[in-house]
């Protein structure tokens, strides 16, 4: 370390612009802070040492510059914020329909501009490698940016002292000099702690100073980003986020996913409103919509907690732990879990009871026989002696290429595929039935079978949520929030005035507004004798 | 409630009558400025101003009243509220620096605003369940107020160069000025052809194919480009020039576009007449008038009111947002168009900051950003919404 003592005395480190005591430009080092091009003094660190300024030689001082450029961090928001505009042009594929297979999707929905941003991976942007890599690298440039900065500006505005050097006080935005025997220093005193700011003073030298604290909001409000940051990232550890779904039928209970089995959720009912199409506010907006438009869903719910360790094949045996409804923005709370309503499925089937009659007489009744949907046996033996077997099953039928296939194994529209065993041995008769179907295989069945009633219920779907990142992420956000407050609606004052053989220099600094800064000053000169300074910056554009 | 709901809308009349007055006092200052310290005309510009606020106020809880629950949930409402922001951000700048001139620039943008959320449907909708929560009020209205105070910035941004870039020679300073212009007269255009066809009640009814089904597309304006494979079948309506694309089968993509059309043509045309009448570029024409305004002060008025308007954005814009959608999605985050969009403004204007606080980017560069940055605020606003659909797409 090459210490540099100035001419009053202070001590300062490598790289020092300006003397953090007096203010004296450091000879030889002007062109650190572009000083030496410039009429007047940059005051934007008050020239003290900086690590980035001062160290370029090895790798470590490399990287550290890097990060530490403004520069650098403005072109990584730059290419950030274009990314992120990319990321919108088309939706996300979190955001298309989940049944369909995304290579295609983006090719038939927006064409050969769609199949290019699919093949880029943009349809994935927000979560792709190089994403999260800008996001870390902005991560990084704040830190280290912070900490090249703060120390030595917390070192020096501790450091200086009210007697400031010739060259400082001439070569500050804001400068004035009077000559006058009569400058009444004790009222200019006064006036500024009217201001509230705070006098120091040194063989007749004043500093007077306000708000310093305003000058670390950036740097708290970069911790506050960081925090954020680490509660983003620790969504990826397992143990402090879980996001699942569950789907329960009403009348059901099921176990909540992502809990281990520990709870259990009983959908008692599923709610859907819609606004009443009479309602004279609202009538204008619900036709030109062409159709109802839903006011709340809710599923009323009764969550329970296993009751000691689990044992395969028993019925667990469960405790209730409260009886809640969940609605869009109400969750449902137990435990560290939450379950929102996400999802839901109206009136999926829930049985379906046929009857066998004559295939020319709807009349006749040769037995009924009842479907549980979600878990049909394999035949059905009727009392008179008939029997029906389920060939096959389709709880979502749908055709593809002209063979039958379910789409899902949920029963939304099912479809059977029935053998019919006559008493006796005669030949089983085999049909196709769905919903709107009934088709004779062979063309000449003798029997048919009809359906004679069912049964419907709704499905809600509801997301698991557990995350202990939460707080993490609101603390980030609060103190980021409490930095920018404290850096951007109060502004850094100083003005130092300085004794002459007949009269006084006057010199002030902020760090914005420079405008409110000349009104604090002339406000602090009235009655003073002082004469108001002048802005010596030059607008060139 | 019908009595109440036309209260309303009489209150936001008077309010954009009053911003209109307004705006003329605020343009005698620059007269006044010449014979002397007067400030009678700023007085009486800034005291109207505040009536047509409170207003506008006024129209804001009437309708609240009326629908039962605060006006910000669709693109009329929502637009409105920007504009009503944005006179209050002008206010309170008003009041720190005095600066006349400001509000000779901020009014009619604000009347703009209004005048251009009147075209969209402005009928009481109610809310769908996931937007029955407080967060409503509380994330849109400060989100607002945000984007309001940031808009002063591209204000007095717009001041500032249409006083300093040098109007001798042409540039790409002058071009991009006299293009942000144009895309102002091309609002105020699109704003008259709305009105006018709607007054005439204009329709041009199309037979369409959208999404596999026969849809009936209703045009308010004449059509100079039709929807795919669309047929006419009003009677005396102007048949297209051409039609979209087979990729543009959005419902409405195509009569979009036909509206973008017209106020571009339109906006051309109200552009080219004004060149013609001033015979000279319009920023050019308006800098003389701008002669007296120190460049310094309008240059730390736009800078203010990024410093002012930046929390408040992030605030309302991210972090109540944030809040709502955990309690509303189960996410407090989920890469929803809109909510990029806030992100790319907050991040817009993270560098705007970084650049004018560590690279000493002043003057001319921080207009420009500032003019950036609200073209930021109007993406969001109109072509996320209209255009980029996802859940906050209300309109």
């Amino acid at each position: 370390m090459n210490e540099i003592k100035c001419e009053c005395g202070h001590i300062n480190p490598e790289g020092t612009v300006l003397c953090q005591s007096c203010g004296k430009p450091v000879e030889g080092n002007q062109h650190i802070d572009g000083n030496d091009e410039q009429q007047l003094l940059n005051m934007r660190y008050d020239g003290t040492a900086r690590r980035s300024q001062t160290y370029n030689r090895t790798v470590v001082d490399k990287i550290w510059n890097f990060f530490s450029s403004v520069k650098v961090g403005v072109w990584l928001i730059v290419i950030t914020v274009i990314a992120s505009g990319i990321g919108t042009i088309f939706p996300q594929e979190m955001y298309i329909p989940s049944t369909v297979d995304p290579a295609t999707h983006y090719r038939d929905q927006f064409g050969i501009l769609g199949q290019i941003y699919y093949q880029l991976g943009f349809h994935n942007l927000y979560s792709s490698w190089w994403y999260m890599i800008l996001i870390a690298m902005i991560g990084i440039s704040i830190v280290i940016a912070s900490i090249d900065r703060f120390f030595p500006l917390y070192k020096v505005l501790k450091k200086q002292k009210p007697k400031r050097h010739e060259a400082f006080m001439k070569k500050q935005r804001v400068f004035g000099t009077t000559e006058s025997s009569e400058v009444d220093i004790t009222r200019f005193k006064q006036n500024l702690k009217n201001q509230r700011f705070k006098i120091f003073e040194q063989d007749g030298h004043i500093l007077a100073e306000k708000n310093r604290f305003a000058r670390w909001g950036p740097y708290v409000n970069h911790i506050g980003l960081i925090v954020f940051l680490i509660g983003a990232l620790l969504r990826f550890v397992p143990a402090f986020y879980i996001d699942e779904f569950v789907w329960v039928r009403e009348g059901e209970t099921a176990v909540v996913s992502g809990t281990d089995g520990q709870y259990y959720i009983e959908n008692k009912d599923f709610i859907l409103e819609t606004y009443d199409e009479n309602d004279e506010r609202f009538k204008e907006a619900i036709q030109k919509q062409g159709g109802p438009i839903p006011k709340n869903f809710q599923t009323d719910a009764v969550i329970y907690k296993r009751v000691g360790e689990p044992i395969p094949g028993a019925e667990p045996e469960l405790e209730k732990v409260k009886e809640d409804s969940a609605k869009m923005n109400q969750p449902i709370k137990f435990g560290q879990f939450a379950l929102y309503q996400a999802s839901y499925q109206l009136n999926e089937f829930k049985e379906m009871t046929f009857k066998i009659h004559d295939k020319d007489n709807e009349d006749t009744n040769y037995g009924e026989f009842t479907v549980d949907l979600t878990d049909p046996e394999t035949e059905y033996e009727l009392d008179n002696g008939y029997r029906v077997e389920v060939e096959n099953y389709f709880p979502e039928y749908e055709l593809n290429d002209g063979e039958p296939t379910s789409v899902s194994k949920f029963p939304k529209n099912p479809a059977f595929v029935f053998s019919l065993y006559p008493p006796g041995d005669a030949q089983p008769e085999t049909s196709f039935l769905g919903i709107g179907a009934n088709i004779d295989a062979s063309g000449d069945n003798q029997y048919k079978l009809g359906l004679v009633s069912f049964d419907v219920r709704d499905v809600t779907g509801l997301t698991v949520k557990k995350d202990y990142t939460l707080p993490i992420i609101a603390l980030g956000g609060a103190i980021f929030m409490i930095g920018v407050i404290q850096g951007m609606y109060w502004n850094h004052r100083r003005i130092w005035l300085q004794p002459k053989s007949n009269g006084v220099w006057i010199a002030g600094h902020t760090n914005k507004n420079w405008f409110a800064l000349r009104r604090e000053i002339g406000k602090s000169i009235e009655g003073t004798h002082i004469e108001e300074p002048v802005d010596q910056h030059e607008m060139k554009s | 409630m019908g009595d109440l709901l036309s209260i309303s809308s009489n209150l936001l009349y008077a309010a954009f009558v009053m911003y209109l007055i307004a705006t003329f006092f605020f343009g005698g200052t620059i007269r006044d400025k010449k014979k002397g310290r007067s400030r009678v005309a700023g007085n009486i510009g800034i005291i109207i101003t505040i009536i047509g606020f409170l207003s506008q106020v006024g129209y804001f809880f009437t309708r609240w009243g009326a629908s039962g629950h605060a006006p910000v949930s669709n693109l009329f409402e929502y637009t409105t509220f920007f504009g009503m922001m944005l006179v209050f951000a002008f206010i309170i700048l008003y009041f720190i620096y005095r600066l006349d001139l400001l509000g000779l620039f901020a009014l009619p943008i604000a009347v703009l605003l209004i005048a251009f959320a009147s075209m969209f449907p402005t009928e009481l909708s109610p809310l769908v369940p996931s937007l029955q929560s407080h967060w409503l009020y509380i994330h849109v209205t400060t989100a607002s107020l945000g984007q309001g105070i940031l808009s002063v910035s591209f204000v007095a941004g717009l001041i500032f160069l249409i006083r300093q870039i040098d109007q001798s020679k042409s540039s790409k300073h002058t071009s991009w000025l006299e293009f942000v212009l144009y895309v102002l007269v091309a609002t105020v255009s699109f704003i008259i052809l709305s009105s006018t066809f709607s007054a005439l009640n204009y329709e041009a009814t199309f037979q369409a194919t959208v999404n596999g089904q026969d849809t009936e597309i209703t045009y308010e304006l004449p059509a100079i480009v039709g929807p795919y494979e669309g047929e006419l079948v009003s009677e005396n309506a102007m048949s297209p020039w051409f039609y979209a694309p087979e990729w543009m089968h959005g419902q409405n993509a195509a009569m979009k576009l036909n509206t973008f059309l017209w106020s571009l043509f339109g906006g051309l045309i109200l552009y080219g007449l004004l060149r013609l009448i001033l015979r000279k570029r319009i920023a050019a024409s308006i800098q003389p008038l701008l002669k007296r305004v120190n460049p310094e002060l309008v240059d730390e008025v736009a800078y203010r009111s990024v410093a002012i308007g930046f929390p408040v954005f992030t605030l309302g814009a991210l972090i109540f947002a944030m809040i709502w959608a955990q309690q509303a999605w189960d996410r407090f985050w989920g890469w929803d168009p809109k909510e990029v969009w806030a992100l790319i403004t907050f991040f817009f204007y993270a560098a705007y900051l970084h650049l004018r606080l560590s690279r000493g980017w002043q003057g001319t560069k921080s207009a420009w950003l500032a003019v950036g940055g609200f073209g930021i605020i109007m993406f969001n606003l109109i072509v996320v919404n209209l255009v980029i659909s996802g859940l906050h797409s209300y309109a």
